[in-house]
């Protein structure tokens, strides 16, 4: 009898605590009243935003930042439902997105923040060097299956992709895989892997001879992997991913990197924002391997 | 109440006053377990039955392709990633989890078992991203070469890690059961002649049967439900399985991993709650035949 007084009333507890948690009201906008910032999204930028954080934090004494990661797509939710200061993409909004976020009321205003060519990467073992935009969506929509079909050893190859909540997955399937058509037909074939982290792709990859995965190019370690050269058409010219080819643009698939914010940015988020694009902020972007923004 | 009887007259009223109060309280509980559960399923129909609105029924049990991004809704993949990943579980967990909770029951002696019951306890307590994490580090590479597949992230090495996450219920359920099998049945049939190995394999297991049964099925439940380590370690591709050894996306990893992104109020919206209907009937239905068989133990005893 006591044990299930005492069990039922620790249910109530738990009950009272998750009602109270549903009643937090979402006060976010672009100027933090909280004190708090908060900034969710692109797991490509999670570093990259926490490395910037903590260098505002240390340059503001009283500024308190939080990043969070979980997909470009968990940031855009997160602005639209209005539970983030800031979502970090790795692709544009889409016009759905934007529509949906007006519908409640925000308004996201974009900001171009870094720049990162999404490389594709291969065990070093792989002895593939280069592909073409249309050799890469074969591979992903499972039409080609084995690396012997492109030059390489015979071994089945192992698709790596970033789960749907990705803004890689979203930028990777409109440009390589349809070709630069976002409503082109094609589709990641299904047994492609849907890994939840970039980290995972690199590590996979890393120990893994047949894979093939893509991540941003602060993943990349030439130690552990290759980055695989693109062009567009088999004519070439193959381009390597770097922050060189990233920041003019020869890379074929080079993407900028943004954040997000509801209105025009004000008080805290305006000054982390002016940190971020200063020579010092974007110092941070080359130390972790992705491109800075031309200006700097 | 041994003050029961030295009470004057006020206190026994008093006490008669309170102690239906508090009757009530219990009662009041009792109900608010059942409304959570009625509250979550109705939860469950508002935002999973809109899904079928841009889908029919038949096409999100039965379709082959899940590509919400692209307003494609085939949970068949994953209902049988789900099943697949559990059935796996079970076939594992089922046989050393029976066997630890015969040994522990019949054989241990007192000290080891002492020791063997709170560790299989502490293997309860850990969490689900830890074993995930064992899974993707030690165990993938080792399901890669072993099978010389060319992932080590399918079915099977979910299976396994599941399967060390469903052996604590199975075993400290299994072990009750065994235990209250009346001691009377095994020592009858060791006075009959028969061997301690007979007498464990031919009356006490049979006659913990029901127990078991439900232990197994709580067992399933506990597999079917987990989401961190399948989602770190099965691959979560969306194809339907032809063997263990391929990955496999399972309804609570799609859950989780497409949750964040979602819009309300969209058919991909609508569709993740519809998966969790799925899952929840799924758990309902084991559940209850997990309950019916414990009933049974009841019943006869």
């Amino acid at each position: 009898m006591r044990h299930s007084i005492a069990l039922t009333s620790a249910l109530l507890l738990a009950v009272c605590v998750a009602l109270a948690g549903c009643g937090r009201p979402s006060t976010n906008n672009a100027g933090s009243k909280s004190g708090m910032i908060q900034i969710k999204g692109s797991d490509t930028m999670v570093n990259l935003g926490q490395a910037w954080a903590e260098a505002y934090m240390r340059a503001h004494s009283t500024a308190n930042v939080a990043v969070t990661g979980g997909g470009s797509g968990t940031g855009i939710a997160a602005i639209i439902q209005g539970t983030t200061d800031i979502a970090e993409c790795s692709r544009p909004m889409k016009d759905k997105e934007i529509a949906q976020a007006k519908e409640r009321g925000v308004n996201p205003v974009e900001h171009e923040v870094a720049l990162d060519a999404l490389s594709v990467i291969i065990n070093p073992a792989n002895p593939v060097g280069k592909l073409t935009i249309d050799q890469l969506s074969d591979i992903f929509t499972g039409k080609i299956t084995n690396w012997k079909q492109i030059g390489g050893a015979d071994e089945e190859i192992v698709l790596l992709s970033r789960d749907k909540n990705s803004g890689s997955h979203v930028f990777f399937l409109e440009h390589v895989v349809r070709r630069g058509n976002d409503k082109g037909p094609e589709e990641y074939v299904q047994s492609a892997l849907m890994m939840p982290s970039s980290e995972a792709i690199a590590g996979q990859v890393a120990t893994d001879k047949g894979a093939i995965g893509y991540v941003g190019l602060g993943y990349v370690d030439p130690k552990k992997h290759k980055a695989v050269a693109v062009a567009k058409t088999a004519a070439g010219p193959f381009i390597e991913p770097s922050i060189e080819t990233a920041i003019d643009h020869t890379y074929p698939i080079s993407r900028p990197l943004y954040w997000y914010t509801n209105g025009q940015p004000k008080d805290e988020v305006k000054s982390l924002l002016e940190f971020i694009l200063s020579p010092e902020g974007q110092k941070i972007v080359d130390k972790l391997g992705f491109a800075p923004m031309k200006k700097a | 109440m041994m003050k029961a009887g030295l009470c004057n007259g006020s206190r026994k009223s008093l006490r008669r006053l309170v102690e239906p109060l508090i009757e009530k309280f219990v009662a009041l509980n009792g109900a608010l377990a059942i409304l959570f559960v009625v509250l979550i399923m109705a939860f469950l129909l508002r935002d999973g039955l809109p899904v079928f609105r841009s889908v029919s029924v038949s096409k999100f049990l039965f379709g082959r392709d899940w590509y919400p991004l692209s307003d494609q809704f085939g949970a068949l993949p994953l209902i049988l990633g789900s099943v697949a990943v559990t059935l796996g579980a079970i076939v594992i967990a089922v046989p050393i989890g029976v066997a630890a909770a015969v040994y522990l029951a019949e054989i241990a002696p007192l000290r080891v078992r002492e020791i063997l019951k709170p560790t299989v306890e502490v293997l309860a307590g850990i969490p689900s991203v830890v074993i995930g994490f064992i899974g993707m580090v030690i165990l993938a590479p080792w399901v890669k070469g072993a099978f010389d597949l060319p992932t080590g992230m399918t079915a099977l090495t979910g299976s396994i890690m599941l399967a060390f996450m469903a052996m604590p219920t199975i075993i400290s359920i299994s072990e009750d059961a065994i235990v209250a099998v009346p001691r009377d049945y095994p020592t009858g049939a060791l006075a009959l002649g028969a061997t301690s190995w007979q007498a464990i394999a031919g009356v006490t297991v049979p006659a913990a049967k029901s127990g078991i049964i439900a232990a197994v099925m709580l067992g399933i439940g506990r597999a079917i439900g987990e989401t961190m380590t399948v989602l770190m370690v099965t691959g979560n591709a969306a194809v339907i399985p032809h063997s263990l050894l391929q990955p496999v996306r399972t309804m609570t990893a799609t859950i989780a991993a497409e949750m964040g992104e979602v819009a309300q109020g969209t058919p991909h919206y609508y569709s993740l709650f519809a998966i969790g209907l799925v899952l929840f009937l799924m758990t309902f239905a084991i559940n209850l035949i997990a309950d019916l068989a414990l009933q049974k133990t009841r019943v006869r005893r």
